[in-house]
């Protein structure tokens, strides 16, 4: 189920996907967005009430303009968590949005029950340099964040369509989801979580893919040795994307540490 | 009509298999490519050619901003223009870089340019480009989605920060100061004429007109691609009911002129290979940060420019393609005076900036395109827009108030009477620092 919601007094628009019923919980995409078909979450929906926002400049999501930094950002989804009358939530942020849903933990401490980031951004390590997404065309770019760039899943990502109108509107939706994400991630993806990352309070899962060419396992530790209740996991045959990739396996993980 | 000879300034040794091997001449090229003795001899015989334009009598030397690469050795054009000012006398200085979303704060900028404008005795055209996105968002880091924000609050910064009489103070979303006083402060008053080189962003153009800046349309593919460009400015122009005065657009193009049109495809072919080929070898992933353009320009443009990548990365495009897309313009002084006319008549440009160095060109054939032009192309279209006033040009000082460099005396070496460049073991120059 989709709805638009108007947010902050109009400030924002909300295209939020909404999956299932149970516990609530938040799920941040990353830089990509949601793709639109994400059988995971309706696969979470069976076990929780999935609330999948776009964040503004994704799908038809408003208001870029008052979201400069992770502090904007972290503030927008607490509002919508307000007004969408959630006290306390599960958070699951992919990517981007696993650095965006660890700032949120920090700094929103109480509202987060637990939190699962996924390959998440958020880190720098000079000697395990993240490769520059915004400087990749979509064939380097499979090659990083899938561990078979030949599966169907993988060319599913980085067809190009034919047809030049349906070419022009991919191009502008990429650029505009690419646009707002570099507010958080050029050139550098760390906006000073090292700082803030020991208030988080949940118990915190990391899930790392074990052949991502993107953020490496090796980043794992990096939040591991900060939040004080976690740990890290790392699903095999699975890079950057393993909610697509290994469907059923990250379910389960998910699932069963959130129960737990 | 106004003419200034514009440099670009490329490495001129790139190896023969450059596109080949490696993945791009901006942001990530080799370092080892660079030598810096080649460079000082490059940047000497540069600065020569600018000397030279001035002497043959073109009304404006150009340089730019560009960063990490072999396309344009300039990081810092205003350098370049502090040299030229003290050994030109007659052009005007159009520094057409300094990137202002780049500089922090921003009064730097101001500052630089009232220095040039002071030295030179107000010859100075300030140039405002955004920037490429291979120089702002891949090589200075800068965040794509900002990148245009930023640089209107420092363009209105630096705007202030020329013309306010007092000491004022600057809150700004990117800047702030507490104190902005402008020491020194430019000769020409109020300010020096701003040039906003563009390479074809929709929002330049309404920015142009409602400040009055000249819009200046960079591109290397010529007239017949740029009058897509000229137009749709154009059209914002009349929509805002300002006038089409020629004067307030600059168009850039390269032009090479040799005794017949075969002699200048002799002379100048293998150059214009080199540019095209090796010199705009910019890796397709560097080229648009996502959000270095606005939504309105990719779509205003968007076939277009797939097209032009497309025609960019046909390998091969040989010297009559360059001339019959009119990406250069070549040939006998006849044949260039015709085209050039046709030329800045179907795009209504009063300021055109020259290209006459281009990719490896050698010193004696820049001397012999830029001498040739002077003598047998300029005087002949010197007169095309009569009726209108160039606005956009620098009002100097008259030539009697104008301070004259002492001449350079090089017998004049260190202590001992020797000139530097004689030694061969750096003696002298150990020598005369310790001075």
């Amino acid at each position: 189920m989709k709805e638009l919601r108007r947010i902050a007094g109009g400030k924002f628009t909300v295209e939020l996907n909404m999956f299932g019923t149970g516990e609530p919980l938040l799920y941040l995409h990353g830089a990509g967005g949601l793709v639109g078909v994400d059988p995971f979450l309706e696969d979470l929906g069976h076990s929780f009430k999935v609330l999948a926002p776009h964040l503004p400049g994704y799908g038809e999501s408003t208001g870029v303009e008052h979201i400069d930094d992770v502090l904007d950002v972290t503030l927008f989804y607490h509002q919508l968590l307000d007004e969408l009358g959630v006290a306390s939530a599960h958070v699951v942020g992919h990517s981007m949005g696993g650095m965006l849903a660890a700032e949120f933990a920090a700094i929103d401490v109480h509202r987060v029950k637990k939190l699962v980031l996924v390959t998440p951004a958020g880190f720098w390590l000079d000697e395990h340099p993240i490769p520059d997404v915004f400087a990749m065309e979509l064939p380097e770019l499979a090659a990083h964040i899938f561990h078979d760039p030949q599966s169907p899943m993988a060319q599913m990502f980085t067809t190009i369509p034919q047809d030049m109108k349906l070419l022009e509107e991919m191009y502008v939706e990429r650029v505009k989801r690419f646009t707002q994400a570099s507010k958080f991630l050029w050139p550098i993806p760390d906006r000073g979580l090292k700082k803030r990352a020991w208030r988080i309070a949940a118990p915190t899962l990391v899930i790392m893919g074990e052949s991502d060419r993107l953020i490496p396992p090796v980043y794992a530790n990096e939040f591991t040795s900060r939040i004080r209740n976690s740990r890290a996991v790392t699903i095999a045959r699975a890079a950057h994307m393993p909610m697509y990739e290994q469907q059923e396996v990250f379910v389960k993980t998910v699932r069963e540490f959130l129960k737990g | 009509m106004k003419f200034t000879w514009f440099h670009l300034m490329p490495y001129r040794f790139l190896p023969e298999d450059f596109t080949s091997k490696y993945h791009s001449v901006w942001v990530d090229i080799p370092r080892d490519l660079y030598d810096p003795k080649v460079g000082h001899r490059l940047y000497n015989d540069y600065l020569d050619q600018l000397e030279f334009a001035d002497q043959m009598g073109f009304d404006g030397l150009g340089v730019n901003e560009h960063h990490q690469n072999a396309y344009g050795l300039m990081p810092s054009p205003n350098i370049m223009g502090a040299a030229m000012a003290r050994r030109t006398r007659h052009a005007n200085l159009v520094v057409l870089g300094n990137s202002i979303a780049l500089y922090n704060p921003p009064v730097r900028v101001a500052e630089e340019f009232a220095m040039l404008d002071v030295l030179s005795g107000g010859r100075l055209v300030a140039g405002f480009p955004v920037g490429t996105s291979m120089d702002t968002n891949f090589c200075y880091g800068e965040v794509p989605a900002t990148l245009r924000e930023k640089y209107k609050e420092a363009h209105d910064l630096i705007l202030k920060a020329w013309t306010e009489k007092d000491v004022f103070a600057f809150n700004g979303k990117f800047t702030k100061l507490r104190y902005v006083n402008l020491w020194p402060k430019p000769l020409q008053q109020p300010r020096p004429p701003v040039w906003v080189p563009g390479g074809g962003s929709v929002e330049t153009w309404d920015f142009c007109a409602d400040y009055g800046h000249q819009y200046s349309f960079l591109s290397y593919f010529g007239y017949i691609a740029g009058k897509k460009v000229a137009d749709g400015y154009w059209n914002v122009m009349a929509k805002k009911g300002k006038p089409l005065n020629p004067y307030s657009l600059g168009f850039a193009q390269v032009v090479a002129v040799a005794e017949t049109d075969e002699q200048a495809e002799r002379d100048y072919g293998p150059h214009m290979d080199y540019f095209y080929n090796r010199c705009l070898h910019v890796y397709q992933g560097f080229a648009d940060a996502p959000g270095y353009r606005t939504e309105s320009t990719i779509r205003s443009g968007f076939l277009a420019q797939v097209g032009r990548a497309a025609a960019l990365r046909r390998e091969g495009l040989k010297w009559k393609d360059f001339v019959k897309e009119g990406y250069i313009i070549a040939g006998s002084p006849k044949t260039v005076r015709d085209r050039l006319r046709e030329a800045m008549k179907s795009l209504n440009c009063g300021h055109l900036m020259i290209l006459q160095q281009i990719g490896s060109m050698p010193p004696e054939l820049v001397r012999k395109n830029t001498e040739l032009f002077a003598r047998e192309v300029m005087p002949d279209l010197r007169g095309l827009w009569p009726d209108w006033e160039d606005k956009w040009s620098p009002r100097r000082l008259p030539e009697s108030e104008i301070a004259v460099p002492a001449q350079l005396n090089l017998n004049l070496g260190g202590a001992n009477g020797t000139n530097g460049r004689t030694s061969t073991n750096g003696e002298a120059h150990g020598r005369s620092a310790a001075k």
